[in-house]
Formats: C-alpha cells, structure tokens, sequence
C-alpha cells in the first residue's frame, strides 16, 4: 500500500514538474500577464481610484472580494481558536 | 499560565512605548493608500501592542482595557464594516464592492469615493486581524475558566 502511494506521489510530482516548462520565464515581458492585466493596473489605477499605491487599489478594489475571503479566513480562524481551546462552563 | 510580577523597568519601559506602537499601527492602516501597509499589517501592529500590554503587566490588567467580550465584537465588527461597505455600494445601485456609487452618500466626487471606499475596508480588516490576534493570544495564555 505504502509502494502505490509512492509511486503515486512521483508520478503527480513528475506531471507537475513537466506542466512548468511551459510557464513563462520569471519576469518575463512577454508573458501574458505583463501583457494585459498588470499594464492596465499601472496605467489605469491613479485615474480611476486616486490611490497612489498600486498594491493598495488591487488589494482592496480590483481584488475586493479576495480580500474580504482572506478577512473572513483571519475571522473563522480567531473563531475556531475561540471554540477548540477556550473552556466554557464548568 | 501568566503570573503577576512586578518589574519596574519592564512595566514602566512597555507603558511608554505601547502608546507609540498603537499610533504607529493606526498610521500604517491609514496611509496604506501611498505607502506600504494597510488593514492587515497595521492590525497586526495593533494586536501586537495589546499582547505586549498583557506579557508586561498581567492579564487581568490587560482584560480591564480590552475585555474578551469586547475582542469577540470586533472580531465580527470588521467583517461586518467590510461587507456592509460592499452592500452599501450594493443599495446605491451599484455592484457588490463597487466602491465609486458611494459619491452619493459622501460629499466627494466618484474617483475620490473609491478611495474613500478602500480606506473604510481596510479599517475593517485592521479591526478584524487586530481582535483575532488578541482572541487567538488571550485564548492560549488564559488557563482560569472563563
């Protein structure tokens, strides 16, 4: 059993391995990315939301609703803590 | 687990700096606009001064300025103004989180009100991160019933 589940990890780790040499290159210019969201990001951002930092307008307003799942991930986090240590009763 | 201890020079040094720390964790939220920073890290710098409160002095000290009540509330009172921002912009027409119909209640323009919008959820943000890590801290260091 313990031989399938290796032989199994290696092989998912292999397609994995193989399924990055298609990325792009780290930074690259001409990757997709540099090429439509993020020029649109920097171009469009000061105009549209007065916010000098960039970080801050995807943060908050390009990517509102990733932020308030990472909010309410921090919330359920601090409840679940909440219920499993602390001793209620007697 | 935390017992009472008097030390002159911890307490007295953590006195004068917890104030400074709590103003500086409110100026990485609110300038979070035009500099590193915002809603997580500032919170994170806040829940830290309340944690420094409690391991300088004790935890009764530190439950008299910020009762564990109180930590449960602003728990949910970030998350609350953070979506409730978003059903605002939701009530004035707009999309969820579409910050720029908020120009209707504020007296500003729409580019403007975006900004204004972003700064509101990161308070709520900073509120949240801050509550939960004193929650998470005061549940690990309290050992008495509650």
């Amino acid at each position: 059993m313990k031989l399938i589940g290796l032989i199994a990890v290696c092989l998912m780790g292999g397609l994995l391995i193989y399924g990055t040499a298609d990325m792009p290159d780290w930074g690259d210019p001409q990757s997709p990315a540099s090429l439509h969201v993020s020029p649109r990001y920097i171009e469009k951002t000061v105009e549209e939301t007065a916010v000098p930092n960039m970080v801050t307008s995807v943060l908050a307003d390009y990517r509102g609703y990733d932020t308030l799942g990472e909010t309410t991930v921090i919330f359920t986090a601090g409840i679940a803590c909440l219920l499993l240590i602390r001793r209620f009763g007697k | 687990m935390i017992s009472h201890f008097h030390d002159v020079i911890v307490q007295t040094v953590c006195r004068l700096l917890i104030p400074f720390i709590q103003v500086y964790g409110l100026y990485v939220i609110a300038h979070g606009h035009s500099s590193p920073g915002g809603g997580f890290q500032g919170g994170v710098i806040l829940g830290a001064s309340f944690i420094l409160l409690c391991l300088s002095h004790d935890i009764q000290e530190m439950k008299k300025r910020f009762s564990q009540g109180a930590v449960l509330l602003y728990c949910s009172l970030g998350v609350i103004i953070y979506s409730g921002i978003g059903i605002a912009c939701l009530f004035l027409g707009g999309k969820y989180l579409d910050y720029g119909k908020l120009h209707q209640i504020l007296p500003v323009d729409p580019v403007r009100a975006r900004s204004m919008g972003i700064f509101g959820i990161e308070v709520g943000v900073g509120i949240t991160v801050m509550a939960v890590m004193v929650s998470i801290f005061l549940d690990l260091a309290s050992e008495e019933k509650e």
